[in-house]
């Protein structure tokens, strides 16, 4: 198939960045999106011109490098995938795809379609952790049985790979999709309890000091998260603040 | 008189570890936080090193080339990690965990270590639960195990198909609260491109930051390579985009030496390539090979017809089918190790039976699974009569319980559905045993520096069992590393910080910079992938599943001619003062062609097969075994560590005589 691209172009963090229209021929309907991107990078790169570029590494969808929003949505318009999963199947032949980078405050773009998602290592840095030193000590790991629904609902929740889709789709730019599965899944665990206080008031305090707005429950995060994370999550987030502040 | 010493510890194997640890010179803690340790790449080995390095209360500087230390490519791990719990009571224990790894390994890695290995894969379990990982469980609430391949006990855990990314968050986890506390420093989106040496040992790295295109000096006292495996050589590969072998190297080129690089595994479950422009392939995890069967037609009409579309798979009654594992390995069936099971895929697949229209796929089958998990649902459910309908829904709903992710993730690339059709799947390139020469310590030929994980050559010999990477990267991390180096970083508490302004420094960072500015200048014709491209292609053809004599001899030639072209030919656009992909791509594919020369020296070097490494010349004439693979312990019990000198063609090979004391060595046998 052969498509049109309309693509973001910004070469730093300073430049005012603008909207590139590009033409690609012979497309396969079974590349996936980036192999797709390759092909229009290895055109441009015989032809003199710069690639566009963009994050990618996985190419399996559970790395979470990859972004783009692709005709107004995250990871496009397939469910339950990252970019790098969407095939070329889902458009038709003479189709034109609008591709931007992940739009937040929160996200400073770099270049092209590669944003800055570091906000969210320092969310997990104030408090996504259980302080369990490495010693070869700790307690068997059956010496606590753990009710198999928890421990389900916190893998379910444990699977965010980190991708920021939840904050591009939100009209908020909001992270509380994020911050509330990894919360979610040491609430849910015997072995989160401990510092469970601590952990959600640092980790919202963080969250709000990043820049990324509140939730208003539209619900447009648990449909472009390629993994699914439900908004419960929030819900439980929610829960354990508010018990949290009561705590003091 | 070898230059190689392994310092393998003296007395019994099951006390060397313990006497080692009671005997290793300790560094007091306030000696610890004038101490230095960087530390390349984040994934299950670098992140555990990194967090456990820092909580003991080391100054830790910590690299990754990604935007997040938590996307390492120890995330894309699926079926789970292997530990000794004897948790079902099968049988198994650290002698038996050591057995079967060394087994697997064809005989070809170290006992000490393995044993070691095998030893502290307990206290990893403990230590994930702690964290927090959410393992499988069972109703009891304990946990879950499975089985993987080339094993007879079920030692497996695992997070859904998720194993290595819940592992990997829990190092993030450790990490994150160690650069809360200001003890790891870390770079992410920075490359390593050189070691920097004083006085022989390892005292910095030069590092880009790869967003500003900043060249960076860091020095510290012992430098820790993690970086991975050298998969992407074959250009197409389960590996990540920018899994790259440049810091390990980079080091081999310092005098670090290169150990068996021709020790490859060839993973026999993924999803098949479609086409040229395919940019990596898919694993699906072996776990699915405990529920999921093996086969090809019997009938070369039905081969055909499947191929033209006419037919379906599961049109074919069970004696059109031909089982082929479980026909030639009634023993272990389905479940043989990676590189067994790779093999006898092509020979189906060479010999015409492959069902795909490129005649490279086979069949992955969960029919039967599902109707076993559904009469067992329905017995459990106290279901009377239940329909053909009802039980098939009831197995696969089991089947979606274990495996579904991967279902999801087979159907959004194939776009056919695995519960109703047999999933097609294809050998393809996933994991390198061989690596960077290390010591009992994990430290290199170089002193000061170590190396961990996949990127080293120590635990796996010549092919490794599944569920056994995710082990070793947080063994070596979690807690080898953090003894041995200490020992080594006893001996440094009165050097004091170490400068970046030496000629050492100086003469590190102008070749690094030469290099790129090559890059960035040179006005050729062609992609680096076009070239990366080609060098994939020979690697495949030559130095694939199996291997000749001839065939490697030519590769050698041609992987050099590739080279030559390369520096003559590579584009690179942009500037070095930027954000820029291809000229990362640039530097990474230069290395792989020089290792991938070394690799075919090293698989022609190595005249006998064994795990991986597959030679036509040397295979069993006749009984039993005849056409297995044979290996030759009497002249190749050795581990091959190269030397450089220049050109890989020039390469001076060490032998590290392996010694086998607890282990009688024995041909593989999985029939």
């Amino acid at each position: 198939m052969n498509l049109t691209l309309k693509i973001w172009r910004q070469k730093g963090p300073q430049d005012k960045g603008k909207m590139v229209e590009y033409k690609v021929t012979d497309i396969s309907e079974h590349m996936s999106f980036l192999e797709m991107m390759d092909v229009l990078n290895e055109q441009l790169t015989n032809k003199g011109g710069e690639p566009v570029a963009f994050d990618h590494d996985c190419r399996e969808g559970i790395c979470g490098m990859c972004s783009m929003y692709i005709n107004g949505e995250a990871h496009g318009p397939d469910r339950g995938v990252t970019t790098c999963q969407l095939h070329m199947r889902m458009f038709k032949d003479g189709d034109t795809i609008t591709i931007e980078p992940f739009r937040a405050k929160a996200f400073p773009v770099i270049k092209d379609l590669v944003v800055d998602r570091s906000s969210f290592d320092r969310i997990q840095q104030a408090g996504g952790f259980i302080s369990v030193n490495t010693s070869g000590n700790t307690q068997d790991a059956n010496a606590i049985p753990i009710d198999k629904h928890a421990a389900d609902e916190a893998m379910d929740a444990a699977t965010c790979i980190g991708c920021g889709a939840c904050v591009a789709s939100c009209k908020n730019s909001s992270a509380m999709l994020f911050v509330g599965a990894k919360v979610s899944q040491y609430a849910l665990l015997p072995q989160g309890q401990i510092e469970a206080t601590d952990r959600v008031k640092n980790m919202v305090a963080q969250m709000d000091l990043e820049g990324f707005g509140n939730c208003t429950n539209t619900g447009a995060c648990e449909v472009e998260c390629p993994k699914g994370i439900s908004l419960e999550n929030i819900a439980r987030m929610n829960r354990e603040f508010f018990s949290a502040s009561i705590k003091g | 008189m070898s230059v190689l010493d392994s310092k393998i510890p003296k007395g019994p194997l099951k006390d060397k570890w313990t006497t080692y640890k009671d005997k290793i010179n300790l560094v007091n803690p306030a000696n610890k936080r004038n101490i230095d340790v960087i530390v390349v790449g984040t994934g299950l080995a670098g992140g555990s090193a990194a967090a456990t390095l820092a909580e003991l209360g080391y100054r830790v500087k910590a690299f990754c080339y990604q935007d997040s230390p938590r996307r390492a490519h120890s995330i894309a791990a699926q079926g789970g990690i292997n530990a000794a719990k004897n948790y079902q009571g099968d049988g198994d224990s650290t002698y038996r965990l050591f057995y079967d790894t060394v087994k697997g390994g064809d005989y070809r890695s170290r006992e000490a270590n393995v044993y070691r290995l095998a030893e502290v894969s307990t206290n990893i379990i403990d230590q994930c639960v702690a964290q927090g990982v959410p393992f499988a469980r069972d109703y009891g609430g304990l946990l879950d195990n499975r089985s993987f391949g080339g094993v007879l006990v079920s030692r497996t855990f695992y997070a859904k198909g998720q194993t290595g990314q819940q592992l990997l968050l829990g190092a993030y986890s450790a990490m994150n609260r160690q650069i809360a506390r200001g003890k790891i420093e870390m770079f992410n989106r920075h490359e390593m491109l050189d070691v920097v040496k004083v006085n022989g040992k390892a005292r910095g790295i030069i590092a880009r930051n790869l967003v500003t295109g900043e060249i960076e000096r860091h020095s510290a006292h012992a430098v820790v390579i993690a970086s991975g495996g050298y998969g992407n050589v074959y250009f197409l590969s389960t590996n990540a985009m920018g899994s790259n072998a440049t810091a390990a190297w980079k080091i081999h080129k310092k005098g670090a030496f290169f150990a068996n690089p021709c020790y490859t595994q060839i993973h026999p479950t993924c999803i098949p390539r479609s086409g040229d422009y395919q940019s990596k392939l898919t694993l699906m995890s072996e776990s699915l090979r405990n529920d999921g069967r093996i086969w090809v037609p019997k009938n070369m009409e039905d081969v055909l017809a499947i191929r033209e579309g006419k037919l379906k798979p599961t049109q074919l009654s069970e004696d059109q089918r031909d089982y082929y594992l479980e026909r030639r390995y009634p023993a272990f069936g389905n479940l043989v190790p990676r590189d067994v099971a790779s093999r006898a895929a092509k020979e189906r697949c060479d010999a015409g039976y492959g069902v795909n229209a490129t005649g490279e796929a086979v069949y992955l089958d969960f029919k039967a699974a599902i109707e076993r998990y559904g009469l067992e649902q329905a017995k459990i459910h106290g279901i009377q009569d239940a329909s053909k309908e009802k039980i098939t829904a009831l197995g696969e709903a089991v089947v979606e319980e274990k495996y579904g992710n991967l279902f999801q993730m087979y159907e959004k690339i194939v776009d056919e559905n695995p519960y109703k059709t047999p999933m097609m799947i294809y050998p393809a390139t996933h994991y390198t045993m061989g690596g960077v020469w290390v010591d009992y310590n994990l430290m290199t030929t170089v002193e000061g520096l170590y190396c961990i994980g996949e990127a080293n050559f120590s635990d796996h010999g010549a092919n490794r069992l599944g569920a056994s990477a995710l082990m070793q990267g947080l063994a070596d991390g979690y807690f080898v590393l953090p003894y041995t180096i200490g020992d080594y970083l006893s001996h440094e508490i009165r050097t004091g910080k170490i400068p970046t302004d030496t000629p050492e420094f100086d003469q590190a960072e102008k070749e690094v910079t030469e290099r790129i500015n090559f890059f960035v200048n040179n006005k050729g014709t062609h992609s680096v992938d076009y070239f990366h491209k080609r060098l994939g292609k020979v690697m495949w053809d030559k130095c694939g599943m199996s291997r000749n004599a001839e065939g490697l001899k030519e590769a050698m030639a041609e992987i050099k001619a590739i080279r030559e072209e390369f520096y003559k030919e590579v584009k690179v656009p942009g500037s070095a003062n930027e954000m820029n992909p291809e000229l990362e791509k640039a530097g990474r594919v230069a290395d792989f062609l020089e290792l991938g020369e070394l690799f075919a020296k090293d698989a022609l070097m190595r005249e006998e097969s064994c795990g991986g490494h597959f030679r036509e010349e040397s295979v069993e004439i006749d009984g039993e075994q005849k056409g297995e693979a044979k290996r030759n312990d009497k002249d190749y019990a050795f581990v091959a560590a190269w030397e450089y000198k220049g050109e890989p063609s020039e390469a001076v090979l060490h032998k590290e005589q392996l010694e086998f004391k607890d282990i009688e060595l024995k041909q593989r046998s999985y029939k």
